[in-house]
């Protein structure tokens, strides 16, 4: 069952049959309710998830103003790196705001597949690149502010 | 839909409602002026009008009511400066001057092919020149068995229009998707996140898609690439340039654009025909 999703999925195209297999036991379904956590900000990170169903806050935790959601993912989208890179650990608290299904994906054991199988590796950061460089975009956008009077102009020089 | 146009002079229009949608964004409903057409104002979605205060001066505003409705004359005016501020601080009661209809509409007549679907992407205070169309495409279901609107604003405040919103998102054939830049910890549950990424998140046909865009220049170029990205051809995509203008009738050369006139051949384009003066910055 986990194989079909992973099948369907636009990050696992170019995989193959084994491999799919392989990951596809890796896997596990998770249920959320709204308002429970995936997640939080500082906790060990070692898994990366699917979203199948819902959607998840990505938030921060302020102080006196409470949780600020920085980006919300849903149907389809892949949600956490932090296991990828050191020192492991959550950057955000993941919250479903909809009642939400999730397909997790064991990192710490792809870890070492990656790692085993350099072309394997190559494919799969080249996907994570990918995505991470759509973020980045749509974080400038969202940084520029585009909609206000006097957009904000974070590229256009202050002398130091 | 045959048009009276009132082209250099100004007629008058009484405000009969001043409705706040955000703000500093105000929908204004006028009586649609008796002189034109027996109190009829017809006009194509997308286009726009003079729209003034006496004595002040007049800006180009899209239409954003019903097409259908043509008694009444209805406006969405954002203040950023003088003379937005001295409209959207009129009383209803009170007259606006009114000069057009204007331009080149939204593509909705080639778009009748009753199998195509549509796309409608919109930033900001970019929706309400979209709304004429909106209300085109859901009252002809035949023709446009596929609607979408993919709408992004700065914040849940911002957003216009928001009890239409809701009822087409419960009510109409419609799929809405609305995601805001920043929810700040006003309890939104929506999306969180730049338009953009709703491009990505539909499902659609690009080879049988018509995209009509509208927003902030930064906002429609991104929108741009992700729809190329999908696979949508520019011939299929429609944006509406809304930059300064001033006579409406291609005769003062304010709103000049590489070969065009923004107020005559424009506000909307389809894309291919100017995607080479797109991201020129010294035009
Ligand atoms: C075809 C067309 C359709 C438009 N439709 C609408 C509409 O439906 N609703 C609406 O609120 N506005 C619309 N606008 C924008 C509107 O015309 C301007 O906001 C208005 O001209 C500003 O005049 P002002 O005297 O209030 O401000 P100004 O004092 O002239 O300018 C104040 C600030 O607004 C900026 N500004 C001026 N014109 C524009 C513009 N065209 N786009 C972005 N920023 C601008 C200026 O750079 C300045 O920073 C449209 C513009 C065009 C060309």
């Amino acid at each position: 069952m986990f194989e079909e999703i992973l099948v369907r999925h636009p990050f696992f195209h170019q995989l193959n049959p084994d491999q799919l297999r392989e990951i596809a036991l890796h896997c596990e379904q998770l249920n959320y309710e709204t308002g429970e956590y995936i997640f939080k900000e500082g906790k060990k990170a070692d898994r990366f998830f699917l979203v199948l169903h819902g959607q998840v806050a990505l938030e921060i935790h302020d102080p006196g103003r409470g949780p600020l959601i920085i980006q919300t993912l849903c149907d389809e989208d892949l949600m956490g790196w932090s296991w990828l890179f050191s020192p492991n650990r959550w950057h955000f608290d993941a919250r479903a705001v909809k009642p939400t299904r999730l397909l997790a994906i064991e990192g710490s054991w792809l870890h070492e597949q990656i790692e085993a199988d350099p072309k394997l590796g190559y494919l799969f950061m080249s996907r994570v690149a990918q995505i991470m460089f759509d973020r980045l975009q749509a974080t400038r956008l969202q940084l520029m502010d585009i909609y206000s009077k006097e957009p904000a102009q974070p590229m256009r020089g202050r002398k130091l | 839909m045959s048009a009276e146009v009132v082209v250099n002079v100004p007629v008058q229009a009484r405000l009969l409602e001043k409705r706040r949608e955000s703000p500093d964004t105000f929908t204004l409903t006028l009586e649609s002026p008796p002189s034109i057409s027996g109190g009829k104002f017809f006009f194509a979605p997308g286009q726009f009008n003079m729209l003034g205060v006496p004595g002040l001066g007049e800006v180009p505003i899209s239409i954003s009511g019903d097409p259908a409705n043509p008694k009444k004359l209805v406006h969405t005016v954002r203040a950023v400066g003088n003379i937005t501020e001295a409209i959207t601080a009129t009383h209803p009661g009170a007259c606006l001057t009114v000069r057009g209809p204007f331009g080149a509409g939204w593509p909705v007549d080639q778009t009748r092919t009753g199998s195509k679907e549509i796309i409608v992407v919109a930033g900001g205070v970019g929706l309400p020149p979209l709304r004429p169309a909106i209300y085109h495409f859901l009252a002809n279901p035949a023709l446009y068995p596929v609607v979408t609107l993919l709408y992004g604003a700065r914040n849940p405040l911002d957003l216009v229009f928001k009890r239409e919103l809701e009822q087409w998102t419960k009510r109409s054939r419609m799929r809405v998707e609305i995601t805001v830049d920043r929810a700040g910890s006003s309890g939104w549950l929506g999306r969180v996140g730049v338009v953009t990424n709703l491009i990505g998140q539909v499902k659609f046909n690009p080879d049988r898609v018509t995209a009509l865009v509208c927003g902030p220049e930064i906002m429609l170029r991104y929108t741009l690439m992700e729809l190329e990205k999908r696979g949508v051809g520019p011939a299929n995509i429609y944006v509406s340039m809304e930059r300064n203008m001033q006579c409406g009738t291609r005769f003062c050369g304010h709103c000049q654009w590489g070969p065009y006139f923004i107020c005559k051949d424009g506000p909307v384009f389809r894309y291919d025909h100017i995607k080479d003066w797109f991201s020129l910055q010294e035009i």
